[in-house]
């Protein structure tokens, strides 16, 4: 009995500090192999853009799409944990112009069109992509 | 006007190469009646064409408004640098139809310029907590005045204001994103100027709201209302707010069309000039 109420204890105090995520948005791109596809696609699209593909030249590509796969996964609210730098210390140097945030916008909604992801879920996407873009542009 | 026309459309060709569309589309909007960005009737705070800073933008537009008894035809410019200066001109014939023989009038139709310029003063459509907030002025010219002086308007001229503020509100309506304009302008135009300027009843400029919502189903379409208040200047005629109904579409980020249902009210002593507005825009 004593041991039962400390486990519901346990388990009531982690509820409290935790309550469920939404991980509906996460779930609505299709989990960790929609993410995985969106995020490729939007790679790919880059590596075709002569706007941006610049400024991946000397990047990682490999550490590059698993870095945005966790960020998009966390921002999605997917059980994930983003291990990158911070936006703002991965494009420090990189000047971002808002002209490059916007082509990469344009990828990543190719990308999401290309996987029949449904409008209303890409807006919610781009909601939470476009709130990180004081962290990108112009440094 | 038409050599003008060809002449600015081959300079802007040549501009071509400098514009380098880094915004994202639709949020050039299309042409309004008076040839600033914007929706039909009504400006928006967003400047003309795909530029953003340290970019060129420029649009050229054609619209035509078939009413009851009126047509109203429109082509103009719009130029637009960095994301923030925008001029513009339009030149507006309106064909007065039956009314010509019915009055027994000295012309067949009325005729306007106007020059535009809007400066963006703060803020981005897209991606800040505040509204873009833009500044307009608009010197506007009647070019057949004989109509207008002879119902009461008191000059062919004059200078306007207004202040736009746009903003769009992602995922607001069932997941769609929403854009939402609001202006006010200051202004003692006749039917937007076609009527000359200030009138028997009321010489002095009035406060005047304007403003739009539209939905848009994803970047390329957009269905939406738009609405704007007009002064009452002459006493010969009654003159209506006017309102409608569009939708736009943006193929790509070179062209675009918006069709719209226009309900235009009491125009020069005819009531119920509704009918359909049709305005074609490219962007270079």
């Amino acid at each position: 009995m004593r041991v039962l109420s400390v486990v519901l204890a346990v388990l009531l105090s982690a509820c409290a500090q935790q309550p469920p995520r939404d991980d509906s948005l996460y779930r609505d791109l299709g989990a960790m192999p929609g993410i995985t596809r969106i995020v490729e696609g939007m790679l790919l699209n880059v590596a075709r853009d002569p706007r941006i593909v610049e400024h991946f030249r000397r990047v990682d590509i490999q550490r590059l799409r698993n870095k945005l796969i966790e960020k998009f996964c966390v921002e999605a609210g997917g059980p994930c944990t983003y291990t990158g730098d911070s936006m703002a210390e991965s494009h420090k140097g990189k000047n971002v112009s808002r002209s490059d945030f916007n082509a990469l916008v344009e990828d990543l909604i190719a990308a999401m069109d290309k996987e029949g992801i449904a409008v209303p879920v890409q807006n919610r996407l781009i909601a939470r992509l476009a709130a990180l873009r004081g962290e990108v542009i112009e440094h | 006007m038409r050599l003008f026309l060809i002449g600015c459309l081959a300079a802007l060709t040549v501009q071509t190469a400098l514009a380098d569309n880094g915004r994202l589309i639709a949020t050039g909007g299309a042409s309004s009646l008076e040839g600033a960005a914007g929706g039909g009737i009504t400006p928006w705070a967003v400047l003309a064409g795909y530029g953003e800073q340290h970019e060129w933008g420029a649009t050229a537009f054609a619209t035509t408004v078939n009413l009851a008894d009126y047509r109203l035809d429109v082509a103009g410019l719009a130029l637009a640098y960095d994301n923030r200066v925008e001029l513009s001109f339009a030149r507006q014939r309106f064909d007065l139809g039956t009314l010509v023989h019915r009055l027994n009038l000295p012309d067949d139709h009325l005729g306007q310029d106007v020059l535009g310029m809007k400066v963006r003063l703060l803020g981005d459509v897209i991606y800040d907590r505040l509204p873009q907030v833009s500044l307009g002025l608009e010197y506007k010219h009647q070019n057949t005045f004989d109509i207008p002086r002879l119902v009461g308007a008191r000059r062919d001229s004059d200078v306007e204001g207004y202040l736009a503020a746009s903003r769009l509100w992602m995922g607001a309506a069932f997941g769609y994103n929403v854009l939402v304009n609001g202006s006010l302008r200051y202004s003692r135009a006749n039917e937007t100027g076609l009527l000359g300027f200030g009138g028997d009843r009321r010489d002095r400029r009035s406060l005047l709201k304007e403003g739009s919502v539209a939905l848009l189903f994803n970047p390329r379409w957009a269905v939406g209302v738009e609405y704007r208040e007009k002064p009452d200047n002459l006493s010969f005629a009654g003159e209506s707010d006017w309102a409608d109904l569009f939708v736009g579409y943006f193929p790509n980020k070179h062209v675009s069309v918006v069709l719209a249902y226009a309900r235009l009210g009491e125009i020069a002593t005819l009531a119920d000039q509704n009918g359909t507005y049709l305005s074609l825009q490219g962007s270079f």
